[in-house]
């Protein structure tokens, strides 16, 4: 009796297996084209484009994923996309410019950096308030928000720092210097590191977030044969199991693979024109990868550190989410 | 005469010329050399390193030597061919040829056994060249060495016939050397071996037209998308066609006699 229980079960669950196994989907924004494409995961081509707001840069999945937000930096505003019936269903104000926007995974805040105003804006997007706003360095722009929820940092371009704010009291209470023109900031998956990279200066800083919360490392990049000044730390990816960092560096076409204990750059890959920003995908297998210049993006085998594929988008493609 | 028979005569030709190659370790080293050069110092000059825009069968962008590779695989086939069209003329010099044509099998069998033969050799030297390229970091799929194999033995057979037909009308060794300037080095660089043929239409429209006239620009895309697992069907059927009508010309006008008659009659003349 109980075999053909567990056999019943075992049938039932391989019955079942097509129904939940979903294939993801891949977001891209197009910056010139105020668009956002979606990628089939599987057959890796673009199955739709949605119309969106002017200038579509970050984009961040709503805790529920059910929503992408996108922040629409002409329009001022954030539109949200139904991720269901793929269309805007809404826009939210966001102040002057916004580029880069992090969601907080306990209240419904979008935290967005205001690059004409010097602030960092925090909305309620249920209630469609301004929480409050943090002043920042000069032209805000990269934000990472800690796992734990407990701190957001934000990168000024012009003042190049990274504010560390604590989002209890929400203000900044540690500023700290690093590589000129910082982009980008993203949390190791224990929270006990972030990674902010500069692009002018070409670099990632290790911030220690546990206990000094100064830089405890600089990572470096060569890529032989390509002029130093094409070389641009922006996007960043780290792997939940501590193996991999993968830093976009921009128009040196590059994507560098770093170990994420030792921070020895392992290898560059090469990737379209003006590699941007990074997403990894659910099982992290595959990095995608936007391409300003060429206009695609570039699938990465994880594993195999090779690219495998790239695929033409909108114009100017800046961010890149993956659907779990 | 038996069906044994002509795997007998294939047998000795193949093995004759294998033999040949084996024992010319110097021929082996310069076939060698020649694309290695390319790929190591050419390519490593020139390599592109912001990468070469994404063109078909490549699925993503790639460094100027792994766009080279299937050009320099078409480069040591076309010199093979032509080298072992150059034996030819020597045999023939020298009477050998003679004594194989005195064979009871027919003349064009004995030719199409020659080009198999140096087609063999090439191939052997192909996949040295692509072991080390794989060293070097010039990697394809797997697959893709298995599928670029008929792809190698047509354009074996391409260029090998080429050689005939030329060695055909060569009446002494010395002359042969000029054909080989005046046909290798043009088939190589007016095709899409070093370039692909969008970049070469950015430079000149001219040189656009002769390099897409070049059979040697269809052999090497064959190759080329072989070797990445696709199948180019417009390049295979101008290169499979090519090398019927060259094959069909030099057994046409295949003369064994002509060196021998020039040697007697340079001989009669003293």
């Amino acid at each position: 009796m109980i075999r053909h229980i567990a056999l019943g079960l075992a049938v039932g669950a391989i019955a079942l297996m097509p129904v939940v196994a979903k294939a993801e989907r891949i977001f891209v924004s197009n910056e010139k084209d105020n668009t956002v494409s979606v990628i089939d995961g599987e057959s890796l081509e673009v199955v739709e484009t949605i119309d969106v707001g002017r200038r579509p840069r970050a984009m961040v999945l709503g805790p529920d994923g059910n929503e992408l937000f996108v922040a629409v930096g002409d329009d001022e505003a954030i539109d949200m996309i139904d991720l269901e019936t793929l269309e805007v269903v809404r826009s939210q104000s966001a102040g002057e410019d916004p580029e880069v926007i992090r969601v907080d995974s306990e209240r419904p805040y979008l935290y967005v950096s205001n690059e004409d105003d010097n602030i960092v804006s925090v909305i309620d997007y249920e209630q469609r308030t301004l929480v409050t706003e943090i002043p920042v360095g000069v032209e805000p722009e990269g934000l990472g928000i800690s796992p734990d929820g407990k701190w957001l940092i934000a990168t000024s371009e012009t003042s190049s720092m990274a504010h560390i704010i604590d989002l209890e009291a929400m203000e900044a209470v540690h500023h700290r210097l690093v590589g000129a023109r910082p982009r980008h900031v993203e949390f190791t998956h224990d929270g006990a590191e972030a990674w902010v990279s500069s692009e002018i200066g070409a670099t990632v800083s290790i911030l220690d977030m546990q206990d000094t919360y100064d830089i405890k490392h600089t990572i470096r990049f060569d890529v032989p044969g390509v002029p130093r000044e094409t070389v641009q730390a922006v996007g960043v990816a780290l792997t939940s199991d501590g193996r991999y960092g993968f830093v976009a560096l921009g128009p040196s076409n590059r994507v560098a693979v770093i170990d994420q204990q030792t921070y020895e750059v392992l290898d560059y890959l090469l990737t379209g024109q003006r590699v941007w920003h990074l997403a990894l995908n659910g099982d992290e297998s595959r990095l995608y990868t936007t391409n300003g210049v060429s206009g695609d993006v570039t699938v990465i085998d994880v594993d195999g550190l090779e690219a495998i594929r790239s695929i033409p988008v909108g114009r100017f493609p800046w961010g890149v989410v993956v659907e779990p | 005469m038996s069906l044994a028979a002509y795997g007998h005569c294939l047998r000795g030709v193949v093995s004759r010329e294998l033999l040949r190659f084996v024992h010319q370790r110097s021929r082996f080293v310069a076939a060698l050399v020649r694309p290695l050069i390319w790929l190591f110092v050419f390519a490593a000059g020139f390599r592109m390193a912001l990468g070469v825009a994404m063109t078909e069968p490549y699925q993503t962008y790639i460094l100027y030597e792994v766009y080279i590779v299937p050009g320099l695989v078409g480069m040591i086939q076309l010199f093979n061919g032509m080298q072992s069209s150059l034996s030819m003329v020597y045999d023939r010099e020298m009477g050998s040829m003679r004594v194989l044509l005195v064979s009871p099998f027919p003349r064009w069998y004995l030719l199409v056994c020659k080009l198999l033969a140096g087609t063999l050799v090439s191939i052997v030297q192909v996949y040295v060249f692509l072991v080390i390229a794989y060293l070097y970091g010039v990697k394809a799929p797997l697959m893709g060495y298995v599928l670029i194999l008929p792809a190698l033995v047509v354009t074996g057979f391409m260029v090998g016939a080429l050689g005939m037909l030329l060695s055909s009308f060569v009446r002494q060794l010395e002359n042969f050397a000029g054909i080989m300037n005046f046909v290798i080095f043009p088939m190589f660089f007016l095709s899409s071996a070093l370039y692909p043929l969008w970049r070469i239409r950015e430079g000149s429209y001219l040189v656009y037209q002769v390099a897409a006239l070049n059979p040697f620009t269809y052999a090497v895309e064959m190759i080329r998308f072989a070797m990445y697992e696709r199948f180019n069907g417009d390049a295979t059927l101008i290169v499979v066609a090519t090398t019927a009508v060259l094959l069909g010309l030099a057994i046409l006008a295949y003369n064994p006699a002509r060196g021998m008659m020039t040697r007697k009659a340079g001989a009669g003349a003293e």
